[in-house]
C-alpha cells in the first residue's frame, strides 16, 4: 500500500458543492418534485403567449447524447433547451466515434472538454448517466438508461396526473404491461410512492419482475385489477424482446386477448396514459387511445414543460421565481 | 502438482507471536524457529542460533494460507496479471500456494501448455502454484482432456471454471474417468439457460435497478444435479465459489448422505449482499453475483461448520478500461488475493461472526486438503509456510497499492483491519512488509 500523505489544513483545496444531476427518481425527495411541477406550471403559462422564447438559459450550453432511438424524447430535451435560449448541440451514436469504438468514458470527456452546463444522455446500458457524471463536470440528467429510469418520463407522466385530477397524493394508478423490461414503470412506481399515490402493477407474471413489491406497489396477474384505478398506465409492449423463443408470452395475440386495454375494461371516468410510442391493437385499442379519457397527448406536451423545468433547476439554485417566467426581456 | 522458484531456503527466528494453528491444536505464545527453511524448533525461550530474528509481539504466527481459485490471466492475459504479479500479490495476502485456473486463451487443456505454464512458474513463481486443467476441450463442453496425461505432466485438478459442464452426459463421463488421475474436479454449477443475461441477484434490488436477475436457483439446480450424479458415480468434487444459500442446503444433505464433496466460498460473497449493487460500481460485479442477506447467513454458517471447507478468492484481474464502463458493459470478476485476510477479519471475525481459527483453518489446511495438497502447518519438522498477522492496525484499500497489475478491488476506499506483514512459503521469506 502507498503511503498515506497527510495535507496540511491551508493547502486544502476549497470545497465545491456536489454537482446536481437527476439521474434517478431515487435523487429526488418529495418538496424536490414538488418544486420542480410548480415549475413546470409556471413556464406552461409562459408557453400559452405568443412569443415562447424564454432568455433564462441565454449562453448556458445543453448537450443532448442519444445512444437509442428516440422521437419525442430527444425532441422534447431540444426544443425545452430552445425555449428556454439555451444553446444546444445533439449527438447520435450512429454516425458518430461512438461507431468508431470510442468509450463512453472517452465519449465523455471528449464532451466535457466544451464545458457543456448540461448533458443529457441517452443509453441502452443501466449506469451510463453515472459513468458521464463521473467524467465531466456537467449536470448529467438520464433521458432514460437501459430498464432502470427514465426520470423525466414520471416527472412528466406526475405532472399531467396532477393537472388532470388536481392532485396525486391517494391516486390509485394501475400500470399494465410488461414491467419488466420497463424503465417507464420503474420510474413510475418510484415516482408515484414517493408523492403518495397507491399502485398496483398489471400483467402476465413473467413481465413482472420478482421482488417489485419492495418498490411499495402491488402485483395482480388479473386484467381486472385495473378496474378500481383512476389511471390506467398503459406499458408498450416491447415487440422486439417479445421474438419467438423468448416466451415471456405465448404470443401477442394472447397477450392482447388477456391483457389489452379496450374499451369493455375501462370504466367511464377512468384516465388512461401511454408513454408512447404505442402499439395500436396490442397493449392498447385504438379506440381507447382516441378517447377523451386518454391523457396521450397531454402527456407529451407536459414533457416540453417538465424538461424544461428540470434544465433551468439544475442550473439555478432553489425554488423558481415566478417572475423567471417573465417573456418580457426577449428581445 | 505445486511450482515455483527453487531458490534459498531461510533461517529465521520468529519471536514471541500468538502461534495459531488450529488443524494442530496449537494456540499459545511461543517462539518459532526455522532452519534451512523446516520448522525446527516450536517454545518459549528459544535460542535463535545466530538467525535473524522478527519480534512477533502482538501478532498471531498462523500456517500461511493456500488459495485454490486464482485467475493468474496467463496465458493470454498478460496485461491484467502473470505468473509473477500473481504470486507476488499471494505472498502479500499471506499465501504459500495458489491454484490457478484454466479458463485462459489458450485453455489450458493440452500437456503443452500446461507443460509451458509449469516451466514460466519454475522461473516467475514467487511462492508454489498448481495449476488446474479444463475438464473439456477448449472448455467448449463437447470433448474430454486428455486427462490421465495432463495428470502427468502436473495438472493439480480439473475444472471448466467460467463455465458449467453443461450436458448431464458429460458431466457423468467426467466424474467416471477423472478418478484414474486422482486429482479433484472442481465444478462451476451455473444453469445457463436460468442465467443467461443475468447481471445480478434476482431480487428486489435486480427488480429495482432493471438488471435481468441471475437467479439463485440457476446455480442450485447444477448443485444439485452434479451432487446427484457424483453420489451416483460414487465420485468426488469440488464445488467452486457457491453463492446460494439452496447450495450450502444441499451440499450439506449430500455430505450428510456421504457424498465425498467439498466447496468453496469467496471473501465477497461472505461480505456483500445484492444490495451493494446499488452504487453500480462494476466491481461488485461478479459471477456467480452478490446475493441477499439471507444467503450471505447460510454461506457464513456453512463455513462455519465446515459444510464449506475453503475460502477462496477467485482473484479475477481486469484491465482498468474494461471496468470503467457501465455496469452491464464490464466484465465479472473482482481481485482479491491480497485483500482476502483483511476483509474476512473485518467483516466477519471483529464483529464476532466467525472465529480467528475457524477463519485461518477455512483459508489453510481446508483448501489444501480439498485439492489433496499437504496442510501448512506450525510443527517441528514441517516445511515452514508461515504467515504473521497483524490483527490490530488499520490500513486504507488503495488502488496504487497492490502488487498485481490490477486493481478492480471491491474494497478500493475501505479501511481494514488485519494485514500479513511477513509470509514464508516453501521456506524462505516471500514477502515483508
Amino acid at each position: 500500500m502507498g503511503e498515506i500523505h497527510v495535507m496540511r489544513e491551508g493547502y486544502l483545496p476549497p470545497r465545491q458543492p456536489p454537482r446536481r444531476h437527476l439521474i434517478s427518481i431515487g435523487d429526488l425527495e418529495r418538496e424536490d418534485v414538488e418544486r420542480l411541477l410548480a415549475t413546470a406550471k409556471s413556464f406552461s403559462r409562459s408557453l400559452e403567449r405568443e412569443v415562447k422564447k424564454l432568455p433564462t438559459l441565454r449562453g448556458r450550453t445543453v448537450v443532448n447524447v442519444f445512444y437509442e432511438s428516440s422521437t419525442r424524447t430527444s425532441s422534447s430535451f431540444e426544443l425545452a433547451a430552445k425555449r428556454l435560449s439555451a444553446d444546444t448541440m445533439s449527438i447520435k451514436a450512429a454516425g458518430s466515434s461512438v461507431d468508431k469504438g470510442e468509450s463512453l468514458k472517452d465519449t465523455a470527456l471528449t464532451l466535457g472538454a466544451y464545458d457543456p452546463d448540461v448533458i443529457v444522455i441517452r443509453h441502452p446500458q443501466i449506469g451510463a448517466p453515472q459513468l458521464v457524471a463521473r467524467y465531466t463536470d456537467a449536470h448529467v440528467v438520464n433521458a432514460g438508461d437501459g430498464k432502470h429510469q427514465h426520470p423525466t418520463q414520471a416527472l412528466l407522466d406526475l405532472y399531467t396526473i396532477q393537472d388532470e385530477l388536481g392532485r396525486i397524493d391517494g391516486v390509485h394508478v394501475a400500470i399494465v404491461g410488461d414491467v419488466l423490461h420497463s424503465r417507464v414503470a420503474r420510474s413510475n412506481v418510484q415516482a408515484l410512492a414517493l408523492m403518495g399515490a397507491r399502485v398496483t402493477l398489471v400483467g402476465p407474471a413473467p413481465l413482472i419482475p420478482r421482488g417489485i413489491e419492495a418498490m411499495g406497489c402491488e402485483v395482480s396477474h388479473e386484467i381486472g385489477a385495473i378496474a378500481d384505478a383512476d389511471v390506467v398506465y398503459v406499458l408498450r409492449m416491447q415487440r422486439e424482446r417479445m421474438a419467438e423463443g423468448a416466451n415471456y408470452v405465448p404470443s401477442l395475440r394472447e397477450y392482447t386477448e388477456r391483457w389489452g386495454v379496450t374499451p369493455e375494461r375501462i370504466r367511464p371516468g377512468q384516465k388512461v396514459m401511454h408513454p408512447g410510442p404505442m402499439n395500436r391493437g396490442v397493449e392498447i385499442d385504438p379506440r381507447v387511445a382516441d378517447a377523451s379519457e386518454a391523457l396521450i397527448e397531454a402527456q407529451v406536451r407536459a414533457g416540453l414543460v417538465v424538461r424544461m423545468a428540470v434544465l433551468y433547476d439544475l442550473l439555478t439554485t432553489g425554488p423558481v421565481p415566478v417572475e423567471a417566467a417573465d417573456p418580457l426581456e426577449v428581445a | 502438482m505445486l511450482y515455483g522458484r527453487n531458490g534459498r531456503k531461510d533461517d529465521l527466528m520468529v519471536r514471541g507471536a500468538r502461534v495459531l494453528d488450529p488443524a494442530g491444536g496449537v494456540d499459545a505464545v511461543l517462539d518459532v524457529r526455522i532452519d534451512k527453511g523446516t520448522i525446527a524448533a516450536l517454545g518459549e525461550g528459544l535460542d535463535a542460533n545466530g538467525h535473524r530474528v522478527v519480534d512477533g509481539a502482538g501478532l498471531v504466527l498462523a500456517p500461511a494460507f493456500v488459495d485454490p481459485h486464482v485467475h493468474l490471466r496467463v496465458p493470454g492475459g498478460e496485461d491484467e496479471e502473470t505468473i509473477a504479479s500473481g504470486t507476488e500479490a499471494a505472498a502479500a495476502g499471506g499465501y504459500c500456494a495458489i491454484l490457478a485456473m484454466p479458463n485462459t486463451d489458450p485453455v489450458v487443456d493440452s500437456a503443452a501448455v500446461l507443460g509451458s505454464l509449469i516451466e514460466d512458474a519454475k522461473a516467475q513463481a514467487v511462492i508454489p502454484v498448481g495449476f488446474l486443467a479444463a475438464i473439456t476441450r477448449g472448455q467448449e463442453g463437447a470433448e474430454l482432456t486428455e486427462m490421465a496425461e495432463l495428470a502427468d505432466q502436473g495438472a493439480a485438478g480439473f475444472t471448466d471454471d467460467g463455465r458449467p459442464v453443461v450436458a448431464p452426459s458429460l458431466m457423468r463421463r467426467a466424474l467416471q474417468y477423472h478418478g484414474i488421475t486422482g486429482r479433484r474436479l472442481a465444478l462451476h454449477c451455473e444453469e445457463p439457460t436460468l442465467s443467461k443475461g443475468g447481471q445480478m441477484h434476482e431480487g428486489a434490488v435486480s427488480a429495482e435497478l432493471g438488471f435481468t436477475g441471475y437467479p439463485s436457483v440457476a446455480e442450485s439446480l447444477m448443485v444439485e444435479r452434479d451432487l446427484s450424479l457424483a453420489a451416483y458415480e460414487d465420485a468426488s468434487l469440488h464445488l467452486l465459489h457457491l453463492s446460494a444459500r439452496e447450495s450450502v442446503s444441499a451440499l450439506r444433505a449430500a455430505q450428510a448422505r456421504g457424498v465425498a464433496a467439498t466447496a468453496e466460498v469467496t471473501p465477497h460473497h461472505l461480505c456483500l449482499t445484492d444490495e451493494a449493487v446499488r452504487s453500480l460500481d462494476s466491481n461488485v460485479k461478479m459471477n456467480p453475483p452478490l446475493r441477499s442477506a439471507d444467503d450471505r447467513a447460510e454461506l457464513i454458517e456453512g463455513l462455519r461448520d465446515g459444510t464449506i471447507a475453503c475460502v477462496a478468492t477467485d482473484h479475477a484481474p481486469h484491465a482498468r478500461h474494461e471496468k470503467e464502463v457501465p455496469f452491464e458493459a464490464a466484465p465479472f470478476g473482482v481481485t482479491g488475493l491480497e485483500t482476502a485476510f483483511g476483509a474476512l477479519y473485518t467483516h466477519l471475525v471483529e464483529p464476532g461472526l466467525l472465529k480467528l481459527e475457524t477463519l485461518v483453518e477455512r483459508m489453510s489446511a481446508g483448501p489444501a486438503r480439498a485439492y489433496g495438497l499437504e496442510a501448512p502447518r506450525i510443527a517441528v519438522g514441517a516445511q515452514a509456510n508461515l504467515v504473521l498477522l497483524d490483527t490490530e492496525s488499520a490500513w486504507r484499500v488503495e488502488e496504487g497499492g497492490f502488487r498485481s497489475r490490477s486493481a478492480n478491488s471491491w474494497l478500493l476506499g475501505q479501511t481494514l483491519r488485519g494485514r500479513p506483514v511477513l509470509t514464508v512459503a516453501a521456506g524462505k521469506v516471500a514477502f515483508e512488509a
